[in-house]
C-alpha cells in the first residue's frame, strides 16, 4: 500500500476472517481475506464496496466484536500496540476504553437511562468529569438537532434516525483517537448529514484516525481521504 | 422432716443417671455457658414444669443439703410446692423458704432478692436454651455460630427492638455474653436480674429437660449483657417501693386487686418480703391488701 | 486502582471439577477473575453452571482443582485451605451473594433495616445510630423509600425484596460478589429496573462479579467477559458482545440463536 510510510495508528495485516453456520449443517460463509491496511491519525478512510462485502464486518473485528481467523490488527494505545486479534478480552476493554470509539448501525439501548446520560456516560467511561460529560452530552445533542424534550427520555422510543443520531453523539463524545463508523449518516436528513460532516472534521483537525463505511456518495467524497475498496480482499475461489 | 420413701433410689434418679448428669455439669462448669447436650430423663412432671432443674437438683443433692424451691420468686405456687415436696420424699433432705439458709435453690423465673453466697448452688429450669432459636431455626447454623462466636445476629433482635419499641423491649430472658465467650440464654428471669449473675460467689446452673441441654456460670464469672453503645443495658425501674414491706430496688409484682382497677406493687421475692415486714418494715399498703397478697390475715 | 494490584488477579480459578458419583457436575475450570470484571456463566439448567457457582462460593467442595483468591491484606490463599471461621468471614465481609430466590438471602420476618445491618452487626459495629444510618443510605441507593426501613421484607414486591438482597450484600464493601439469577423469576419492567441499578452499582462500586444465567440479554447487559457451559464443561469464551455476536462453538450457536427477538 502507499500509505505504509504514514504514522500509522491502526494497522491490519493478512487479515482473514470466515463464518462457520453449524446450524446450517456446518456452512462455510468466506467474509474477507487478506486485508491490509492502515489509517493514520488525522486522516479519514473510508471502506467501499457493495453491500455483503464485508465491509461492517471488518469494523467490528476491529473494534473486537467479531473474531479474527489470521492475521494482525494492531492499534497504538498509547505507548503500547495491542493486537486485537489476540489479546486478552480485558486488554480489549481497556483498549476500547482508551482509544477505539464507535459508531455502530443500531443502539443498544439500555432501560430506563435518559438520552442526555446514555451520552454523557460515554464520556464518563472515558473518564470525563461528570459535569463536563452533561456539558459535552448538552452541546452535542443540540448539535445533533435532538429537541431537548427528548432529552430526559429513555431513547428506547426514539424513531430510528433519533436514534442513531443518540448513537454518534455517543461515539463522538469521547476524545478517543481512532473512531469506527459504520454508516453513521445512513436515515438521516441533510440537515443532520451536514452536522456530522462537521463533527467529522473537527475529530479529523484533531488528529484522530477514522474509519468508516458511508453508502452516501456526498458525505463519502465529502469526508474520505482515501477510499479502500475492499472488494479486492477476496477469499480465494 | 418428712419421712424418706422407702420406694426410691436417693433423689430419685437412680446413682448411674446422676453420674451422667454430674458429668455433663463439670464440663458444663469447665465451659461456662456452653450448652451441654445431656441424656434428659423422663420425670414424673410435665414438660415445661421444671423436668431440666430437678434432674440438676437431684444429681447435686446431698443428705446435708437445705433446698429452697421458688416459682416466680415465690415459695408456695403449686410448682415450687410440689417440687418442694418431691424431694422432701425422694431424698428426705431439709427445706426451707429462706435464702440465706438454702445450699441449693432451684428456681423458675427469679433471682432471690437476698444476694447469694459462696457455697450455695442456684438451679435455673430452662424451658429454651438456645439464645439465637428463634432468629435462627437450624441447630447445625446456630452450634457453627457458637463455634465460631459468631453473633452478630443477637443484636439484630435488639436492633429490632429499638426500631420497633424505640428501646431495647426485651424484658426477660435478656441474652448475655459469658466470661467473655459464650452468649448464653439467662432462662427467662427478668433482665432486672441479671447483674446478679454477674461474678456471682453462688454456682449458678441450668438445665433444659426437653431440650436435653445444661449450661453453667461458675463463680465469680463475668457476665455482660448484650447492648449498643448508643442504647446500653438497663435494668427494669420502678416507681413505687413494695406496697407490703416498702422494699426499694427490688422486682416488683403487679397485683390486681379488684374489678374497678384497683391495683399494688409487690415483692415478687415472697421469703425477703415476709422477712422485711418481720423486721418491722411497712408498706404504704401493708393491713389493707387481701390475704392471699400479704398472707397474713386481714385486720 | 494502583497499577501493582491492577495485573494481578481477584480470583484464580485451577482445573476445578466436581463429580456426583460417576455423574460430572463440572469438570476442568479455569479462569481468572480481575477487579472490576463482570463475568457471566451462562447455559441450559443442567450444564453445570449452578455446581460451579456453588463451589466458587465454597458452598460445595470440589473433587478436583483450587480457588485461590487475593485477600484484602493482598495475601492470595486458597479457599478450601481457609479455616471454616476465616471463609464465613469471607462470605459475610469481602465476598457477597445473591440469590435468586430472595427469600433465601434474607431474613424475612426482621426489619429491612436489620437485614441490611447484619453484616455490619456481624463484624462488630455496636452502634445502633451507625448502624440505622448506614442502612437507610443502602435503602435509598436499591431505590427503596426510607420509610419501608421498619417493614419486614414479607410485605415487599419481588423486585424490593431482590434490591434489599442486593443491599444487604453490599453494606460491608465487599470485592466479590456472586449472583444466582438475580432477575429470574421477575416480571420484565422490574427486570430492567433491577438490571440498570445493577449496573450502575457495579460500576460506581468497581466489583467483581460471577453471574450465573440462562438469559442472554442479562449477560450482554451486566457482563464484561462471557463462559458457555455445556455438559458440566466450558466449551467457549470470550468478550461478552463477541461471544453472542460472532459465536463459534455449534451450541453457542444454537443458544444465541434461540433468543427471542423483540
Amino acid at each position: 500500500m502507499a500509505h505504509a510510510s504514514k504514522d500509522s495508528v491502526l494497522r491490519l495485516a493478512d487479515v482473514r476472517k470466515s463464518f462457520v453456520m453449524h446450524l446450517q449443517g456446518g456452512a462455510h460463509l468466506p467474509v474477507v481475506a487478506g486485508v491490509s491496511l492502515e489509517v493514520a491519525a488525522g486522516e479519514c478512510v473510508v471502506l467501499g464496496g457493495p453491500s455483503g462485502a464485508g465491509k461492517s464486518s471488518l469494523l467490528k473485528m476491529i473494534y473486537g466484536n467479531y473474531r479474527c481467523d489470521q492475521g494482525s490488527i494492531l492499534v497504538r494505545d498509547g505507548a503500547e500496540t495491542v493486537d486485537v486479534a489476540n489479546e486478552a478480552p480485558r486488554r480489549i476493554l481497556r483498549l476500547r476504553k482508551s482509544t477505539l470509539g464507535y459508531v455502530s448501525q443500531f443502539l443498544r439501548v439500555i432501560p430506563r437511562v435518559s438520552a442526555l446520560d446514555v451520552v454523557a456516560a460515554s464520556a464518563r467511561d472515558y473518564g470525563v468529569a461528570s459535569d463536563e460529560a452533561a456539558d459535552r452530552a448538552a452541546a452535542l445533542l443540540r448539535t445533533l438537532n435532538i429537541p431537548e424534550r427528548l432529552w430526559s427520555l429513555p431513547p428506547a422510543t426514539f424513531s430510528g434516525g433519533e436514534q442513531q443520531r443518540i448513537n454518534i453523539a455517543r461515539g463522538f463524545i469521547a476524545d478517543h483517537p481512532i473512531l469506527l463508523l459504520d454508516e453513521p449518516t445512513a436515515s438521516l436528513d441533510a440537515a443532520n448529514r451536514a452536522a456530522v460532516i462537521d463533527l467529522i472534521d473537527v475529530k479529523k483537525k484533531k488528529g484522530v484516525a477514522l474509519l468508516g463505511i458511508f453508502h452516501d456518495e456526498d458525505v463519502r467524497d465529502r469526508v474520505a481521504d482515501r477510499i479502500v475498496d475492499i472488494t479486492q480482499f477476496r477469499h480465494a475461489a | 422432716m418428712t419421712t424418706l420413701h422407702p420406694g426410691y433410689n436417693f433423689a430419685y434418679l437412680d446413682e448411674q443417671t446422676k453420674r451422667m448428669i454430674r458429668r455433663a455439669i463439670l464440663k458444663a462448669v469447665a465451659i461456662p455457658g456452653y450448652q451441654v447436650p445431656f441424656a434428659s430423663r423422663e420425670m414424673p412432671m410435665p414438660y415445661g414444669w421444671g423436668t431440666g432443674g430437678v434432674q440438676v437438683t437431684a444429681a447435686i443433692l446431698g443428705e446435708g443439703d437445705v433446698l429452697k424451691v421458688i416459682d416466680q420468686g415465690s415459695d408456695d405456687t403449686t410448682n415450687a410446692v410440689s417440687i418442694r415436696k418431691f424431694f422432701e420424699k425422694t431424698a428426705g433432705v431439709e427445706t426451707t423458704t429462706e435464702t440465706a439458709r438454702a445450699t441449693v435453690i432451684q428456681t423458675r423465673h427469679r433471682i432471690p432478692e437476698t444476694a447469694l453466697q459462696e457455697g450455695q448452688t442456684i438451679v435455673y429450669q430452662v424451658p429454651i436454651p438456645e439464645p439465637l432459636r428463634f432468629l435462627e431455626p437450624r441447630e447445625t447454623e446456630t452450634r457453627t455460630m457458637h463455634g465460631l462466636e459468631e453473633y452478630g445476629l443477637m443484636h439484630v433482635k435488639l436492633y429490632e427492638d429499638i426500631a420497633t419499641h424505640g428501646h431495647i423491649a426485651t424484658t426477660y430472658a435478656y441474652p448475655v455474653k459469658v466470661n467473655g465467650r459464650y452468649l448464653m440464654d439467662p432462662s427467662p428471669t427478668p433482665k432486672f436480674d441479671n447483674p446478679k449473675m454477674d461474678m456471682s460467689p453462688a454456682l449458678q446452673l441450668f438445665g433444659a429437660g426437653r431440650e436435653k441441654r445444661i449450661y453453667a456460670i461458675p463463680p465469680y464469672t463475668k457476665v455482660v449483657s448484650l447492648d449498643f453503645e448508643d442504647h446500653p443495658f438497663e435494668v427494669n425501674k420502678f416507681d413505687k417501693p413494695c406496697a407490703l414491706c416498702a422494699a426499694e430496688g427490688v422486682y416488683l409484682d403487679e397485683v390486681i386487686l379488684d374489678d374497678a382497677g384497683g391495683r399494688m406493687f409487690v415483692c415478687s421475692d415472697t421469703d425477703y418480703c415476709e422477712t422485711r415486714r418481720a423486721e418491722g418494715h411497712r408498706g404504704e399498703m401493708l393491713g389493707e391488701a387481701p390475704a392471699f397478697v400479704s398472707r397474713e390475715p386481714a385486720e | 486502582m494502583s497499577a501493582l494490584t491492577d495485573d494481578l488477579p481477584l480470583l484464580t480459578v485451577d482445573r476445578l471439577g466436581k463429580n456426583y458419583g460417576s455423574r460430572i457436575g463440572c469438570r476442568d475450570v479455569s479462569f481468572e477473575l480481575y477487579a472490576g470484571e463482570v463475568l457471566a456463566v451462562v447455559g441450559e439448567s443442567g450444564s453445570g453452571k449452578s455446581t460451579l457457582l456453588s463451589l466458587l462460593s465454597t458452598q460445595l467442595q470440589p473433587t478436583a482443582g483450587a480457588i485461590r483468591y487475593r485477600m484484602r491484606d493482598g495475601s492470595v490463599r486458597d479457599v478450601f485451605e481457609l479455616s471454616q471461621a476465616e471463609r464465613r468471614f469471607l462470605m459475610r465481609t469481602d465476598w457477597g451473594f445473591v440469590h435468586q430466590d430472595a427469600a433465601q438471602g434474607l431474613r424475612m420476618a426482621v426489619s429491612a433495616g436489620a437485614n441490611v445491618g447484619e453484616r455490619l452487626m456481624a463484624v462488630g459495629d455496636r452502634h445502633y445510630g451507625n448502624i440505622r444510618h448506614a442502612a437507610l443510605d443502602w435503602l435509598g441507593r436499591v431505590e427503596i423509600e426510607a420509610d419501608r426501613i421498619d417493614d419486614a421484607p414479607r410485605s415487599f414486591s419481588g423486585g424490593m425484596r431482590q434490591r434489599l438482597q442486593i443491599a444487604r450484600n453490599l453494606v460491608t464493601n465487599p470485592r466479590l460478589v456472586f449472583m444466582d439469577e438475580p432477575t429470574g423469576g421477575l416480571d420484565v419492567s422490574v427486570q430492567a429496573r433491577l438490571l440498570d441499578l445493577l449496573r450502575g452499582l457495579v460500576a460506581d462500586l468497581g466489583l467483581s462479579v460471577i453471574i450465573v444465567t440462562h438469559d442472554l440479554a442479562v449477560a450482554r447487559l451486566l457482563s464484561h467477559r462471557i463462559m458457555v457451559m455445556r455438559q458440566g464443561r466450558v466449551i467457549e469464551t470470550g468478550l461478552t458482545d463477541q461471544v453472542l455476536d460472532d459465536p463459534r462453538e455449534p451450541y453457542t450457536q444454537l443458544l444465541v440463536s434461540s433468543v427471542l427477538q423483540v
